[in-house]
């Protein structure tokens, strides 16, 4: 016991200087950021990366093979004068503004439908969805046949039905081409958009519409007081997703028409890799790809101030 | 304003009936609360007033017409919902004047009838904020401008202050009656809260299980409750319930549990040996040496009074004292109901025996 006590003390090491070291160890922003760090080396690689690349070669006289050298804008004065590129740009625009329009409508339609108290709610939701859960090239191939000019079933069935007389030349004709991927892109986007709304309608609290109904609103002024109003934070996310998607589409039409019949249906997507991949003028094709930016910036840009708070959502929810 | 009449209603959902017959006449200009704990049908009966629940079967009449199949929107009637329900996008002006504007009023007519009703409730400094600027209480006075502002035959509340603190639903309280006596509009107001029935209504119907169990005025139902339940569920604290026998032999008295010795008044006759409950409101406890001896479990003050737990043969039971007592738990006191003031009602049914 005694000689415990009388043990000379130890020194205390030394409080040494905390190095950078110790800093990047225990800080919690480096923390932070050591956790960020996968997320970002992902997001650089797959996405700034190639983003960036594909406006450098755009720059460039790049083709498949061969490395290409800085040309300036050369690409783009090329696309100016190219009358295939504007009416891609035409068609993107047609395309993305028609079946937005309707997808939003049908959509939006679906949504109130199935917010209802009905048999077979749950099923009938799920069922909403299949579209949304085919594989997109296996749906535009199911498509394509449908719409084929020799055995499209539409077309048999209106000649047996004796309303026609003849096969429907559905993906040969220019207008016909054009209806038939807006209509399949319709069919395919609809499920998303349905089933956002559907999900914001539920939010809203079933007592407003009590309190509608008793202050003598119909089912009308419901939807146009209370439905849209509170939805619109919703729609506003909706549609630019639906927008960007089908700005950028590139699957159902290179399955379905690959831009034909007289590049009546070119996107600016399908344009772009006719031109770098099929044709080898990676250069173009980049440049064709990089028009689409200032578009889809327009688009963010719109959603920007559409997704902003809106006055009667800011202050404190204590309800 | 006119009076409503709900006779023999009914409602069931699919096969089960939650409420079995029901008939309350409400006056011209009552303020009627029904008062009950939850799941006695109170909101679906107010519901079905509103027009937001069928009726399975009974007629309910709002002046001389019967409603039954009346659309809510022609009932006439306005609602304060529990949790508001205001319109989140709409201003309080524009959430005030929604029914006028759907009515097709003009602008001059719409600002003047939320103008008005924003002077009664004090909102006219906040008629340009939205729902979420403001503070519950500020919500519940804009819910209830709503209302005012159709000027409707008959007001409905459902739970309006269970949503507010403590302190403001006693200020809400008293608010709600004063806009009563100014207006004088036929009210019917749905609470939990027997206390807020107590202190707002001029009639309290008390439901329990899809029926009523008393109809009357607050004091009516205080004094003479017409069985256990309503005498249980009306004041606070609770009164006391002790089983035993009445004994009517000689001078009337209750033998309560463990044989302790209670006062009765007078015994209902042929009830001898009748075995019954003694209900007793602790504030009419005395201190007195005939009392039944009592072995005090826990003082509670409360400044204005004190409520004392004790053992009573056995039997835990409160009283009530507004004078100041040197109480200690395990002190032996003698507590003696007062014979006029106590209740005694039937073992089995729970019906009142005395008058």
């Amino acid at each position: 016991m005694a000689d415990i006590a009388f043990q000379p003390r130890t020194a205390k090491p030394q409080i040494r200087e905390a190095t950078t070291w110790d800093l990047i160890k225990t800080n919690r922003n480096w923390l932070g950021f050591w956790f960020m760090l996968p997320a970002m080396g992902f997001l650089i690689f797959f996405l700034a990366y190639p983003l960036g690349l594909g406006v450098w070669i755009s720059f460039t006289d790049a083709k498949i093979g061969r490395p290409g050298t800085f040309i300036g804008v050369e690409n783009y004065e090329w696309l100016w004068d190219d009358s295939i590129f504007w009416l891609s740009v035409f068609n993107t625009l047609l395309y993305t503004f028609i079946a937005s329009a309707i997808k939003f409508a049908i959509g939006l339609y679906l949504a109130l439908l199935l917010n209802e108290n009905m048999p077979f709610k749950a099923m009938l939701r799920a069922l909403v969805l299949i579209p949304f859960i085919v594989p997109t090239v296996l749906s535009a191939l199911a498509f394509w046949w449908i719409f084929d000019s020799q055995f499209s079933i539409i077309s048999w069935s209106l000649k047996h039905l004796g309303l026609i007389n003849y096969n429907i030349n559905f993906l040969g004709d220019t207008t016909w081409a054009r209806l038939c991927v807006i209509f399949a892109n319709i069919w395919r986007g609809v499920p998303f958009v349905a089933i956002t709304l559907l999900a914001g309608l539920q939010t809203v609290q079933p007592s407003l519409y009590e309190a509608a109904t008793l202050d003598g609103a119909s089912k009308w002024e419901m939807f146009r007081f209370i439905t849209y109003p509170l939805l619109t934070p919703i729609i506003a996310v909706v549609m630019t997703f639906s927008v960007l998607f089908t700005f950028t589409d590139f699957q159902l039409i290179w399955a379905m028409t690959r831009g034909g019949p007289v590049n009546a249906t070119h996107l600016m997507a399908t344009l772009s890799y006719q031109r770098a991949i099929i044709a080898g003028q990676l250069g173009e094709g980049a440049a064709i790809s990089s028009a689409m930016i200032p578009f889809l910036l327009a688009a963010i840009m719109v959603s920007w101030f559409g997704l902003q708070r809106r006055k009667w959502q800011q202050g404190e929810n204590n309800d | 304003m006119s009076s409503v009449q709900i006779r023999d209603v009914r409602k069931s959902f699919g096969n089960f009936e939650v409420l079995h017959g029901v008939s309350i006449p409400i006056e011209d200009g009552e303020f009627v609360v029904l008062v009950g704990p939850s799941g006695c049908g109170k909101s679906t009966l107010l519901r079905m007033l509103a027009g937001l629940e069928n009726i399975t079967s009974g007629t309910i009449s709002i002046g001389d017409k019967v409603v039954n199949n009346v659309q809510p929107k022609e009932r006439d009637i306005a609602m304060v919902f529990q949790n508001y329900a205001l319109y989140p996008h709409m201003t309080v002006a524009d959430n005030m004047g929604f029914s006028l504007k759907l009515r097709g009023a003009s602008a001059e007519e719409i600002n003047g009838g939320v103008k008005r009703a924003a002077e009664i409730l004090a909102l006219t400094p906040l008629l340009e904020r939205y729902p979420r600027q403001l503070s519950g209480g500020q919500r519940q006075r804009v819910a209830m401008g709503r209302a005012i502002v159709r000027d409707p035959q008959v007001f409905l509340f459902d739970e309006p202050l269970s949503n507010l603190d403590a302190k403001l639903r006693v200020a809400m309280r008293t608010e709600i009656k004063e806009l009563h006596q100014r207006l004088r509009t036929t009210t019917v107001y749905v609470t939990h809260d027997q206390i807020e029935a107590m202190t707002m209504a001029d009639k309290i119907v008390v439901m329990h299980d899809g029926i009523v169990e008393q109809m009357g005025t607050p004091l009516e139902l205080y004094d003479t409750p017409a069985n256990q339940f309503v005498a249980g569920f009306i004041g606070s604290p609770a009164m006391n319930f002790l089983k035993g026998k009445v004994k009517s032999n000689g001078s009337a008295s209750f033998e309560g549990p463990n044989g302790v010795k209670l006062p009765l008044a007078s015994a209902p006759a042929n009830s001898e040996g009748k075995p019954a409950v003694y209900g007793v409101r602790p504030e009419h406890f005395t201190i007195a040496d005939d009392g039944a001896e009592a072995e005090i479990v826990v003082v509670e003050p409360t400044g204005s009074e004190t409520q004392v737990f004790a053992k009573l043969g056995g039997e835990q039971v409160v009283a009530v004292f507004r004078e100041r007592h040197q109480f200690n738990p395990g002190d032996k006191i003698r507590l003696k109901p007062d014979p006029t003031l106590v209740h005694l009602f039937d073992e089995t049914t729970g019906k009142r025996l005395n008058g």
